[in-house]
């Protein structure tokens, strides 16, 4: 395989891993019956301060650091205004994203395009020798190998645990799982704050690793929080399906920059269509939950229509039933 | 275990739910509860099992005063509770379900508990695969997963409400069996319900709430008028049987076939005349809901046709059916039907046709003022609509329903009502067929639709029965049919 592949086929997996990050993030937060909406803004407002910070004392370490808090501060807005305050998550986390990353661009400005700390790539020994897989997977920085290991173990903690179960439980039915003993507010913040944890590492993972640097609104970052969002969704919120989707959004990523050194197809386009692109691999998956599809599918001839159905059911997701829904114990 | 309260009160607002309760359940006996929609059964055993705390009173469990302050409590001390609607987990698996609030260790041992639920599942003579997924399971089976997941977890007071609502008969002689083997085995059951009949067959001693207030305990031998007089403060005449079936056929069925991702129904054929009621029998599940949505223009049949009065309605969507006349009352009540949140106002002003831009508040208010007093709500105009008994809650329903309807359609319309109620409720809409509108309505409870049918048609595994004439048939033809016996 030439190097031209290898090195698209390595940039889609490095790509994936912030969005992959802030994604199973918010699916950790919608488990558990919260929607945080922030993502986008957050995403900027941590990769900012996460190269600031880092910059600044010297330790990309810190800088990481930070960008957690970051996201994990605004999670707790959004908690606690939607828990303890019991006010609109999607008016609260829609306005946050809006103001974080306004912030973050006022903020930023002094530290425009000044040259600043990036993780460095790490081929891992043995492993980066091997033929196609070695170049792909294993000549990256940290956060990619971080990455690897998140996604399965995410997968395990949400399926396989105990701890999982009862999250799985908070956001399906908060009641029974009141009933079995939970106390599901506290489990509400705790995961709104961990899935905002998540989702505020993507930024340094951005600004010190992946897209390294601070260039304020030309960093690209706008944007990318709205889709890992639909990623969510696109993954049924399940970790597996979900890194599945990051790695795809990646791949659009990638094959915008490829076909920008070999076409002449306008670079905005080039940029923007992984968006339309994704949101359109949305409706795919959930159309077939509409009534109208329902009734076209029944007007269908027998094979055709049971191949349709089949397929459709396959694709769909369906969330946590109480997403979105306030709990009281009585 | 031994149970005794002591001048329970408990308040709900201006709503005195418990009214100083004072009784006690002996150990390894079958309590029956009796009351009324409303009567505070429910708040009592919530009670108990730590959802509510009361607020004066003490509960005694084998004559030591506890405090039991969440279900969690409940349970370390040995009682658990099967709520009307199982507290479980739809989209999880039946093995999860069980795990889920378990204490141990991060990584619980399946293997192990998949043993525990096998080992159960035989001994009750339930058939329960771990593997399953519970939204897939019928409401019996899955009371069958909550009451053995709290045996598992070692309860020692079994407490149900209003168990057999939705399970079919099999399924209760099969619930009354296990109930009848674990009371005998040292476990104290306490069995909520509407129904005198399964009370007198199952319990040893029964209480009798009416508002809030324990109205008397009474032990075997059973006197039925005495309970609904307990109950009711009054005697309650089950009404005769009507019919307003005309000869002249309104809506005809050619060769419909229906289908979804797990059940086909092949060419059934059928005419509903003009103020004829409808009843459909058979196991949750079977089919049932399909045929009512088809009814309704939300489900969409794969072939055959629909007419309407003459016209053709095949194909045609909800809001289409509904211009026509058909109104279909589906079984979740607060999802589906109601709007959590409004009030009875608000829910008139909705369902009411309108041709101004504002609403008019004041008409509104005298609207709704006069269909509470004509359907006896317990409530107010401005009472939201989750904060209303179950029972007043299906009576809403029945009041939103427009006048000069052609067809209804109804799934469970009496569940969970007591037996005032339900007589009420039923003389409601028998008067509507004497205008001509016919109803087809689903119920697990065969006496309801042999009482309340002209025809009925039993469900079994996606095969459609021929309609049966409800005054020659009986229960136990038609608890045959719907075990699939005799097809
Ligand atoms: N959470 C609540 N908030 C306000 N009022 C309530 C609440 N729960 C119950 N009530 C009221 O308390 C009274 C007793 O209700 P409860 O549910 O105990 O009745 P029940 O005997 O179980 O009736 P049913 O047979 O309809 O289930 C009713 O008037 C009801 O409206
Ligand atoms: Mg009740």
């Amino acid at each position: 395989m030439d190097v031209a592949t290898l090195t698209t086929l390595a940039g889609i997996v490095e790509y994936a891993v912030p969005v992959l990050f802030a994604s199973i993030g918010e699916n950790f937060t919608e488990k558990a019956g919260l929607i945080n909406l922030s993502v986008n803004g957050t995403i900027i407002l941590s990769a900012m301060s996460g190269f600031v910070v880092a910059m600044t004392v010297d330790s990309i370490f810190l800088g990481f650091l930070v960008g957690a808090v970051v996201g994990a501060i605004v999670a707790a807005i959004v908690a606690f205004s939607s828990i303890t305050l019991k006010q609109s998550q999607v008016a609260i986390g829609f306005v946050l994203a809006l103001l974080c990353r306004d912030l973050a661009y006022f903020l930023g400005a002094p530290y425009t395009n000044k040259p600043g700390l990036f993780l460095s790539k790490v081929p891992i020994p043995v492993l980066a020798d091997i033929p196609f897989i070695g170049p792909v997977f294993f000549n990256h920085s940290l956060v990619v190998y971080a990455s690897y290991l998140f996604i399965i173990i995410a997968y395990v903690f949400m399926f396989k645990t105990r701890s999982g179960l009862m999250l799985q439980g908070i956001g399906e039915r908060p009641s029974a799982a009141f009933a079995r003993g939970a106390n599901v507010k506290a489990l509400r913040y705790f995961y709104t704050i961990l899935g905002g944890l998540l989702i505020g590492l993507a930024g340094p993972m951005y600004s010190l690793a992946v897209k390294i640097g601070w260039a304020g609104q030309l960093s690209g970052l706008d944007g990318i929080g709205w889709i890992a969002l639909a990623i969510t969704i696109f993954g049924g919120w399940n970790p597996l399906r979900v890194a599945f989707g990051a790695y795809l959004f990646g791949g659009l990523q990638q094959l915008g920059i490829t076909l920008q050194s070999t076409t002449n197809i306008p670079i905005q386009i080039l940029q923007a269509a992984p968006f339309p692109l994704m949101i359109f691999t949305l409706l795919l998956v959930n159309v077939g939950r509409a009534e109208w599809v329902d009734r076209e599918l029944a007007a269908m001839p027998e094979k055709p229509r049971i191949v349709l159905s089949k397929i459709l059911r396959a694709l769909r997701t369906s969330p946590p039933a109480s997403l979105g829904v306030p709990f009281e114990n009585e | 275990m031994k149970i005794s309260f002591q001048h329970i009160n408990k308040w709900f607002g201006k709503v005195h739910a418990n009214n100083d309760i004072n009784f006690t359940i002996p150990s390894g006996t079958i309590q029956g509860i009796l009351g009324e929609n409303g009567a505070g059964k429910s708040t009592l055993m919530k009670v108990l099992t730590g959802f509510y705390q009361a607020d004066s009173g003490e509960i005694f469990l084998d004559d030591k005063a506890v405090t039991i302050s969440s279900p969690e409590d409940a349970v370390m001390m040995g009682i658990g509770m099967l709520h009307q609607d199982p507290l479980d987990f739809p989209p999880m698996k039946v093995i999860d379900n069980f795990l889920l609030g378990t204490r141990g260790g991060l990584f619980p041992n399946r293997k192990q508990v998949e043993k525990d639920i096998t080992r159960l599942s035989q001994e009750f003579d339930f058939q329960i695969n771990p593997d399953s997924f519970v939204e897939t399971l019928t409401v019996g089976e899955r009371q069958q997963l909550e009451i053995l997941r709290l045996l598992w977890l070692g309860v020692k007071v079994l407490i149900l409400d209003e168990p057999t609502t939705g399970i079919s008969a099999n399924q209760k002689e099969k619930l009354f069996a296990t109930l009848l083997k674990l009371a005998s085995q040292g476990l104290t059951v306490i069995f909520v319900s509407h129904k005198l009949e399964e009370v007198e067959q199952l319990c040893s001693r029964v209480a009798v709430f009416r508002q809030g207030q324990l109205v008397g305990e009474v032990m075997p031998p059973y006197d039925t008028d005495q309970f609904v007089y307990m109950m009711f403060g009054k005697s309650v005449e089950v009404a005769d049987k009507s019919t307003f079936r005309s000869e002249v056929p309104y809506i005809k069925l050619e060769n419909i076939s229906l289908e979804d991702y797990r059940l086909r129904l092949r060419d059934i054929n059928l005419e509903i005349n003009c103020g004829e009621v409808i009843g459909l029998a058979g196991m949750e599940g079977s089919g049932q809901r399909l045929f009512l949505r088809m009814l309704t223009g939300l489900m969409r049949p794969v072939g055959g046709s629909i007419l309407y009065g003459g016209h053709n309605f095949t194909g045609r969507t909800y809001p289409v059916f509904q211009k026509a006349g058909v109104a279909y009352l589906p079984a979740a009540r607060l999802e589906e039907g109601l709007i959590p949140g409004m009030t009875l106002t608000e829910h008139f002003i909705l369902s009411e046709e309108h041709h101004e831009l504002f609403v008019n508040q004041k008409s509104a208010i005298d609207l709704t003022e006069d269909r509470i007093r004509e359907f006896y709500i317990k409530g107010t105009p401005a009472s939201q609509i989750e904060q209303l008994s179950g029972g007043n809650q299906q009576r809403a329903l029945l009041a939103l329903l427009r006048n000069k309807l052609r067809l209804i359609l109804m799934e469970h319309p009496t569940r969970g009502l007591d037996i005032e109620s339900a007589i009420w409720i039923w003389s409601k809409m028998k008067e509507r067929c004497k205008d001509c509108t016919s109803i087809v309505f689903t119920s697990s409870d065969l006496d309801e639709i042999i009482q309340y049918s002209d025809r009925i048609l039993v469900f079994f595994g996606g095969l459609v029965s021929k309609p049966i004439d409800a005054d020659t048939t009986t229960v136990d033809e038609l608890g045959q049919l719907i075990g699939g016996k005799g097809w």
